[in-house]
């Protein structure tokens, strides 16, 4: 086994495939969480209304809705029930990410996703490696809270505090002090525990990764075979331990499509890799090649 | 997944230890994460209360419904014409991300489609409401007569003029000037069956902090005991007075002399007999 981590990880991607192939999908990914931003703005500041509100909910060329699914199980668990307008929105988003992969709204979509990377950036250029470790099922707890705390006060109590739509409100409509909030993220993520917030605490991440369990669209380490072990999509990997079984689970005859529905499809692990180990797909054809 | 990962951390043999490990680590995780969820709670309690002076969008459900309801997307704030709403921001005192308005600085200018309600995608904002003279987003409460310059004599009449329900919701009672003895007071008074709430009146009121203000209907209203009855409706409902037999009530008047109650008032009738002549001159010269 070749550890290689005394180089930047990054480093040999760039040195194999060039740039632009080895941060391909970080840069597509900043294109479009900052496309989506842009369009949101762009009424604003522009007056083009291609879309209208923010994420918690929003109407698209003013016809169809879209509206976050925690908001509205929030509702249902306070005892309100919606009008069909959200019912459909919610819809819509869930279809969308049923197909794409849950977790593709965190890393694609969501604005506080660039303020946790950086801080992962930053912990990993400083060398900061203490950490304090909590499990990562905490997020399926706290989506369990969220639920409770609004059937408990009868109001989405959450949402007084919920970081992700308080950015985008923020950024859309005048942020307040909510940057401290933002700060505070980046902070925690930077000193208190490596990916903290994205990789362990948001709700929102844990209800998307329910979505996205069953979904089509998966990253897979269809040349597995090839893995070098240098560990670099570990490194770089939001939630590292969705590699695992689809990497090194060839002799356990687990398939090269990682399943786990914690997965951000963010393609980190395609970047990085200079083996090119990883590819998005399909979750089919899920059979382990030496089987076969 | 997350599952058989955590069993494979913990040896997933089912041996007392990792079964103890495991328990041990709910435990440390319910408690981390109910621990949050007190905060939150006990500081969701008073980041919902809404201070007196905003107010809510037309159509807004009940305040504690609004809250289960509302989900900060700002499409109402979108579709307002005057720009008049905003969402709350945080430091504000009014629940993170909700609509609201301040009168002061801008009242509800009460547009008659209300382009502001059907957008709402939940139903925060109460799509039955139509008609924008049936929304009650507050009460108007002429909250200082020391100021108000229309108890001091003056004549004002600002917030009755502006009124978008004018006539109705704010009218102009006349009252004796005690002070003057000779002039009236033009004091204007709210009516909570037709009072909207828009804030127009405080927006518009001429002294330097407002003498008239919107406040929460639940705070503006008081409520009569459910055991009072008024007489005279009573007296109206039954067509005739319930207690003693109706008497007119007679004046002590001089002759050619009559008052019309709640009408005319003194009434001088033009007789023969007058103690005054037709001519002034005349009285003056009897040393009368």
């Amino acid at each position: 086994m070749t550890m290689k981590l005394n180089s930047r990880p990054g480093v040999e991607a760039v040195a194999t495939k060039g740039f632009f192939q080895a941060y391909k999908w970080l840069l597509l990914r900043r294109l479009s969480q900052l496309s989506i931003l842009g369009l949101f703005l762009l009424g604003p500041l522009a007056g083009v209304w291609l879309i209208k509100g923010n994420l918690a909910s929003s109407l698209v060329l003013d016809t169809v809705p879209l509206t976050e699914p925690m908001l509205v199980m929030q509702m249902f668990a306070a005892g309100f029930i919606p009008l069909s307008t959200a019912l459909w929105g919610a819809l819509f988003v869930v279809a969308f990410y049923l197909v794409v992969g849950g977790r593709t709204y965190c890393s694609w979509v969501c604005p506080v996703n660039i303020v946790t990377d950086s801080a992962a950036w930053l912990r990993e250029r400083l060398g900061i490696a203490a950490s304090s470790s909590f499990p990562r099922n905490t997020r399926y707890w706290m989506l369990a809270l969220v639920m409770l705390l609004a059937a408990v006060t009868g109001t989405m109590a959450y949402e007084v505090v919920n970081p992700v739509p308080m950015l985008h409100r923020g950024i859309i409509f005048g942020i307040g002090l909510s940057w401290s909030v933002i700060i505070a993220i980046f902070l925690f993520d930077l000193f208190i525990a490596r990916k903290g917030w994205c990789g362990h605490i948001c709700p929102m991440g844990g209800l998307y990764g329910i979505i996205g369990k069953i979904s089509p669209l998966r990253v897979r380490a269809d040349r597995r075979e090839m893995c070098d072990d240098c560990m670099e999509c570990f490194v770089v990997c939001p939630e590292p331990h969705v590699i695992k079984p689809a990497l090194k689970g060839a002799d356990m005859g687990n398939g090269p499509v990682i399943t786990a529905g914690e997965c951000t499809n963010c393609g980190r692990c395609i970047d990085i890799c200079a083996e090119e180990v990883f590819n998005f797909g399909y979750r089919f054809n899920n059979q382990s090649k030496e089987s076969s | 997944m997350a599952h058989s990962d955590e069993k494979s951390q913990s040896g997933g043999k089912g041996s007392a230890v990792s079964r103890r490990r495991f328990l041990s680590d709910v435990a440390r995780t319910a408690c981390g994460v109910g621990l949050l969820g007190m905060g939150i709670g006990l500081y969701s309690r008073q980041a919902v209360s809404l201070p007196a002076l905003a107010l809510r969008p037309p159509g807004a459900l009940p305040e504690k419904d609004f809250l289960s309801a509302c989900t900060r997307c700002g499409l109402c704030v979108r579709d307002c014409p005057y720009d008049i709403l905003k969402l709350a921001e945080l430091g504000e005192e009014v629940a993170l991300g909700t609509p609201y308005f301040t009168a002061r600085k801008a009242g509800c200018e009460m547009c008659e489609d209300i382009p502001c309600v059907p957008v709402c995608p939940t139903g925060a904002l109460d799509h039955d409401l139509t008609d924008i003279n049936e929304s009650r987003m507050g009460l108007a409460v002429l909250s200082d007569q020391e100021t108000c310059v229309a108890f001091l004599g003056l004549r004002c009449e600002v917030c009755y003029n502006i009124c978008p329900v004018r006539g109705k919701a704010i009218t102009i009672e006349r009252k004796h000037n005690i002070r003057s003895g000779k002039h009236a007071l033009f004091i204007p008074v709210v009516h909570s069956d037709s009072c909207t709430g828009c804030g127009k009146c405080e927006e518009a009121c001429i002294t330097d902090k407002a003498s008239i203000k919107i406040f929460p209907t639940e705070l503006a209203k008081g409520k009569l005991g459910e055991h009072y009855r008024v007489g005279w409706e009573e007296k109206a409902r039954a067509g005739e007075s319930l207690v003693t037999p109706d008497q007119e009530h007679i004046y002590n008047l001089p002759e050619g002399q009559s008052y019309d109650h709640g009408g005319e008032g003194l009434i001088m009738e033009e007789s023969q007999d007058s103690p005054f002549s037709s001519n002034p001159l005349d009285t003056l010269n009897r040393g009368f």
